[in-house]
């Protein structure tokens, strides 16, 4: 297992009455894309703001990399990079300008500082408009010089919320692209959304937040166990006998669904789509296809919070 | 009880202090005030030597800071009016500004404290008015020696700096206040007016207040002694009046005390050079409270945009 990055041990945030975050547990791993999933006001911005040592918890504590973000947040700040959920820059300086002064901030040398630049504006695409006025920028070259921002700082785990708030569609799925590549750099990555889709393509495990707590944690496949049931669907293409009967002993079968006279719906705890073969080919039906239907975060999601109304 | 913070508050001071102080000065706001400071320098400079008295060669360069001609104030009495408008220029939008440009959260994003963010944001607005108070001041001196033909001695250099002194002090002050307002209202046109109505209030109607209580108290109590130590005590509650009562004795080398009477005399600026004037360490014990009361009053209000700062949400 990889060491421990992100921890938190009961953090609690609370505005007067208003519990933002509520007594969260929280593990992220090295080399992990985490995502917080959850409604408007759920807590996802203030967990992120006491992760970086910018909002004071009121109870419990969290460790970043091993240091306290309330006691030691320059060491915090220094490793981590954080994109803010509206991200801002100075209007009437270059994009070139702007990343210098973070770099400045950072404490880097000038010529370190003037190649990490390069670097990070080519890397996000923004080489040609560099000496640009900010101000001209649309809200997609700002979100990618907010990024240009984090990389020149060489972070260890980067923060992102509500990344794609805003971009278009081919925006946005660039921008998971690049998530992506942090990925493969070895970076863990927090990053909050309300974009489920999107959060499902990029994250390995997933965090659902409801009023300031962690209600459900998991990959998307441990979710939908969770909130779903048995949320492996397999679907069987088999022409022959009826199979029903067999599929049904599997001793992880849920329940057997013969949807027209070749095709099976088999809900299981398990990926058991090996078992369902063998079965088929056993009782002498012909495999026409065999897949499973992964289930989607959207579903999860509003199942959850269907649930959750309701109760 | 707070957890210790390691690592030190002022990371990045200087980073910031460069770049607010290269944020003014080439802002459009400040080249319009610069212009202004500068033509009315220019005016009451010229005026100032075209009213020199003739004989006397006493302090001839501190007379170019006082001497008028009506109905023109003397150069002071600009200052009196520019420096707290200039102060207040630099500092009303200073953190909300950042705030409202979605910029402070990824500033503090930054291995930086918010102490560094703030006292470099003061310190970049005080360089500001020193560099530009200092630059009129060497200006006058400059165009003095050329137009008088001598040298300043060193009492009235020594004097002249003192003066620059006072002045970045009293600026100060309104700009520890307009950064108060700046942590205080989201909207920088609010601590902006806000901001100047505290230094109108202070300047123009602390006065007739301070008169009216005056007036009540002579009426309930005869003592005379009392009502002239109170309304002094009052008085000096304004840092306009701080600032007026220094720069009078330290450039008018005959002010041997301070006070209501010699107030109104300095507005008029007249009675000059009846009585032997006072030495450099004397006139410099006669303005001292005045002086410590300026910084004082600007070591305050930074603290209390302080901690009024270090308490704020940072998000939007
Ligand atoms: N400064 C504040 N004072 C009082 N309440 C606050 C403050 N900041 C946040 N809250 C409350 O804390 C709760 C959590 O807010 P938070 O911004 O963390 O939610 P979020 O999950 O990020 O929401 P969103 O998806 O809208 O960004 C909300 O109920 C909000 O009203
Ligand atoms: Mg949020």
């Amino acid at each position: 297992m990889n060491e421990i990055v992100i921890e938190t041990h009961n953090l609690t945030k609370r505005y007067g009455d208003i519990v933002a975050v509520d007594n969260l547990n929280l593990t992220i791993r090295a080399g992990e894309v985490f995502g917080i999933l959850g409604p408007n006001g759920s807590g996802k911005t203030t967990t992120i703001l006491m992760l970086l040592g910018l909002t004071e918890p009121t109870d419990g504590w969290a460790r970043v990399l091993g240091f306290d973000p309330m006691r030691q947040p320059l060491e915090v700040k220094s490793r981590v990079g954080y994109l803010p959920d509206q991200v801002g820059f100075y209007d009437e300086l270059t994009a070139w300008e702007n990343l210098a002064y973070t770099a400045k901030l950072n404490g880097l040398a000038r010529p370190v500082a003037q190649r990490r630049i390069n670097e990070a504006l080519e890397r996000m695409g923004l080489a040609d408009v560099a000496d640009r006025r900010v101000g001209t920028f649309s809200r997609g070259m700002r979100q990618r010089l907010g990024v240009a921002e984090i990389l020149l700082k060489h972070p260890q785990v980067i923060i992102l919320d509500e990344p794609t708030l805003g971009l278009d569609p081919e925006a946005a799925r660039e921008f998971l692209q690049i998530i992506r590549t942090f990925k493969e750099e070895k970076i863990t990555v927090l990053l909050s959304s309300h974009l489920l889709h999107q959060v499902q393509a990029v994250c390995d495990r997933v965090g659902l937040f409801s009023h300031g707590k962690m209600v459900v944690e998991g990959t998307v496949m441990e979710l939908a166990r969770q909130v779903l049931g048995g949320a492996y669907s397999v679907h069987l293409r088999a022409v022959g006998p009826d199979l029903t009967q067999a599929l049904q002993k599997l001793p992880k079968t849920i329940s057997v669904q013969r949807l027209n006279s070749d095709l099976y719906k088999v809900e299981a705890q398990e990926d058991i789509r090996g078992e369902v073969a063998r079965v088929a080919v056993q009782v002498g039906a012909h495999v026409l296809s065999l897949g499973l239907e992964e289930p989607s975060l959207d579903e999860i999601y509003q199942r959850y919070f269907q649930g959750v109304t309701a109760a | 009880m707070k957890p210790v913070r390691e690592g030190s508050p002022w990371r990045g001071l200087w980073v910031v202090v460069a770049k607010e102080m290269a944020d003014h000065l080439t802002s459009v706001r400040m080249g319009i005030l610069e212009v202004i400071v500068l033509v009315t320098a220019a005016v009451t400079l010229y005026m100032a030597l075209r009213n020199l008295p003739s004989g006397t060669s006493d302090f001839l360069f501190l007379r170019l800071f006082t001497t008028s001609q009506e109905p023109l104030p003397a150069f002071v009495g600009f200052l009196g009016v520019l420096v707290p408008l200039i102060a207040i220029a630099l500092g009303f939008d200073s953190i909300n500004g950042e705030f409202n440009r979605r910029t402070l959260s990824r500033v503090l994003a930054q291995p930086i404290y918010r102490d560094a963010l703030l006292l470099g944001k003061f310190l970049g607005g005080l360089c500001t008015l020193a560099l530009v108070l200092t630059a009129i001041w060497l200006m006058i001196i400059g165009l003095g020696i050329f137009r008088l033909g001598v040298p300043p001695t060193g009492e009235e250099v020594a004097r002249g700096l003192l003066f620059l002194l006072a002045t970045i002090a009293y600026g100060g002050i309104w700009l520890g206040l307009a950064m108060v307002f700046s942590v205080r209202f989201r909207q920088p046109a609010t601590a902006a007016l806000a901001a100047i109505s505290v230094w109108l209030f202070f300047t123009v109607f602390w006065g007739m207040l301070v008169g009216l209580i005056v007036q009540a108290v002579a009426q309930w109590s005869g003592q005379v002694q009392l009502q002239v130590q109170l309304e002094l005590f009052l008085a000096r509650l304004s840092p306009h009046t701080l600032y007026v009562e220094s720069i009078l004795a330290i450039l008018n080398p005959e002010v041997r005390a301070l006070g209501p009477l010699l107030l109104v005399q300095f507005l008029q600026l007249e009675g000059w050079g009846v009585r032997s004037p006072l030495p450099l360490s004397q006139s410099l014990m006669l303005v001292w409270p005045q002086l410590t009361g300026l910084i004082a009053g600007t070591i305050v209000l930074f603290a209390i945009g302080y901690v009024l700062f270090q308490r704020q949400e940072i998000r939007a």
